[in-house]
């Protein structure tokens, strides 16, 4: 193989433009092979757009972009050797079973009719859709559509997968499956590429994360760096009272000097942790201010410091409430 | 920075739930089989052009099978284009049913399976905007395999529509001197002719926004190049500048080729010009075609 990379994506300065919309705006990407890139933001935003370009079924307006040392435009058969593609919506023929789909595909990519058979066979056993094997796709339900898509694009194993928003619409169950599978393929050595409006999906499954708005990069790094960058961890509180709470949030508010935020549960509360005017570590002030409310007579039930969620990260950045929700 | 860590998903967005059933009577995925499914697995190499076009046109085929009804316009349009042109116009046109009938049935099927290829633009006009076709389009493949797929499975609609229209014609009287080779020469040059005529559809296909409006293009296109044509009558009664046009017109050519070869002549201008209309198509609408394929 010529034109190996440490990074399977590489992009620089990437546009596209659809009319007076720069859908994508001048992004630059740098995806390590081998693990999982998450392409986290809002609708619109223009994650699938990047994503069509580095899948070659977009030519970018502006810039370049890379996969596996590999140009997108000058060298887009090789790339559509390397890649499959699983889109936002189901990328199978619905007219077709799930049998014929994958042994159609396979077909396509050069498997004999036996062996064609036998890797769909395989392959709709290990997603559990043996059953299902001869219903038409259009009779699938949300997560078996989502299913026979990841193993349309399996039936090689790509050293490079676009999971384009793959749980939108799925319940938490179904959702929870396709991320096992997504899982298990990367544990294989494929590198994915995730674009999702969902911090959990991009929190559960990415190593490194982009955070992507209005087509440009607004923050890109590990998991821990986003939410370093925010600057600040947070406590959440329980209490066994309701009618404790307001004097609970003078006294968190008085100990760590920063806002409290009154949960939509009546006996919870979370409170900033950021470190402003202390030397102390955020442990530390935590621990400090969970004292204070125990001197306070107040009975805490519960209480656990975290990371600030991706939500949280989410909203600092691009400063636009309930756009992910 | 953290103590007992929890919260830190909790409060994220959970995906809408909207999803209908969720399979529940279906077996759970299983990520140990499924990896051991990816390891060392080898990449076949590539499949051909041909071979990928074949695979293109298998689908075809499956979609009739899984939606029969898509026949319709191979079946019972024609069998009603016959009964109807046979009997409006054979006393009027030809003294009897049975003389018009030799001369309209080659016509008559000419101009049906033309009239029929317009349904191709739809087909690719519906399909382009499903999620199967990014799919396929990020294949290594040979890029014009799934348009001529698509024109693969429509020959075998064209062959299905012009067996049902012969065997209409022979029951009602068609007796073409030129026997079964004379019959099986003059459908061949049909369905190469069609086959090269529908990339002027698959490009309308991929052209246009809806079908609605490839469906009014077609016609538009579709009515007068079949209607002004020799199919239903000797142009010679026509005036001189529809004479011009119609005697030169592929449709014309190309009738004249069949219904002399089912004669049992050989009227080797008129197979020259269909041949020839029809390279002309490959490679003018082909090449459109391709090149909005590629940047669709």
């Amino acid at each position: 193989m010529t034109g190996n990379s440490a990074f399977a994506v590489e992009t620089e300065d990437l546009v596209k433009v659809f009319g007076k919309n720069r859908a994508v705006d001048g992004v630059d990407l740098r995806v390590p092979a081998g693990t999982v890139y998450g392409l986290l933001g809002p609708n619109g935003a223009g994650k699938t757009t990047a994503v069509k370009m580095l899948a070659t079924l977009l030519r970018p307006d502006g810039g370049r972009a890379r996969v596996f040392g590999h140009d997108v435009v000058a060298e887009a058969d090789t790339v559509r050797g390397r890649v499959s593609l699983t889109g936002q919506y189901a990328s199978v023929d619905e007219d077709l079973t799930g049998t014929e789909n994958l042994v159609l595909l396979a077909r396509l990519l050069g498997h004999g009719r036996p062996a064609a058979r036998d890797r769909s066979a395989q392959l709709l056993d290990a997603f559990g859709l043996a059953e299902a094997a001869d219903r038409q796709v259009k009779n699938y339900s949300g997560g078996m559509r989502r299913r026979i898509d990841i193993a349309a694009s399996i039936l090689n194993t790509p050293d490079l997968l676009f999971l384009d928003e793959p749980t939108t619409g799925l319940d938490p169950r179904s959702r929870n499956q396709v991320w096992d599978i997504v899982r298990a393929v990367v544990a294989q050595g494929t590198t994915v590429l995730l674009t999702t409006q969902y911090l959990d999906e991009a929190d559960q499954l990415a190593s490194r994360i982009a955070v992507i708005d209005h087509g440009k990069v607004i923050a890109e790094g590990t998991k821990g760096e986003l939410k370093a960058s925010v600057g600040s961890g947070s406590v959440h509180v329980r209490l066994r009272d309701a009618e404790q709470r307001p004097r609970a949030e003078r006294v968190l508010a008085g100990a760590l000097r920063a806002a409290v935020q009154l949960d939509p549960d009546p006996v919870a509360l979370t409170a900033t942790v950021n470190g402003h005017g202390t030397d102390l570590g955020a442990s530390e002030q935590a621990a400090r201010a969970l004292a204070e409310l125990a001197r306070a007579g107040i009975t805490v039930d519960n209480f656990a410091l975290g990371q600030p969620s991706l939500d949280e990260v989410f909203l600092a950045l691009t400063d636009r409430k309930g756009s992910a929700a | 920075m953290s103590i007992g860590t929890s919260g830190d998903t909790e409060t994220a967005a959970v995906p809408a739930t909207t999803a209908t059933a969720t399979g529940a009577e279906l077996a759970e995925p299983r990520a140990d089989e499924l990896a051991a499914l990816l390891v060392g697995q080898e990449r076949p190499p590539r499949p051909g052009a041909l071979s990928a076009s074949f695979t293109f046109g298998w689908r075809a085929m499956l979609k009739i099978k899984h939606v029969p009804e898509q026949l319709f316009d191979v079946t019972a349009f024609p069998i009603m284009m016959v009964l109807m042109y046979t009997y409006l116009f054979g006393g009027a046109l030809a003294g009897s049913v049975s003389a018009y009938i030799q001369f309209l049935l080659p016509g008559i099927l000419v101009m049906s399976v033309v009239m029929i290829t317009m349904y191709t633009g739809v087909s690719v006009n519906t399909d382009i905007e499903k999620g199967v076709f990014d799919r396929f389009r990020t294949l290594p493949i040979w890029r014009p395999a799934p348009m001529v797929g698509y024109l693969l499975g429509d020959v075998v609609r064209y062959l299905i529509a012009s067996a049902v229209m012969l065997s209409v014609g022979l029951l009602i009287g068609y007796r073409p001197d030129g026997g079964i080779v004379g019959v099986l020469l003059g459908v061949a040059l049909l369905l190469v002719f069609s086959f090269s005529f529908s990339w002027i559809w698959t490009m309308f296909g991929l052209l246009l926004r809806s079908e609605k409006s490839v469906m009014g293009v077609s016609m538009m296109v579709i009515f007068p190049l079949t209607f002004l044509s020799n199919v239903f009558v000797d142009p010679k009664t026509m005036p001189g500048w529809l004479q011009a046009f119609v005697n030169n017109s592929p449709v014309t050519h190309l009738a004249t080729a069949v219904r002399e070869l089912m004669a049992g002549n050989w009227p080797a201008a008129d197979i020259a010009w269909s041949l020839g209309w029809s390279v002309v198509f490959v490679a003018v609408f082909g090449a459109v075609t391709m090149r909005l394929y590629n940047r669709k």
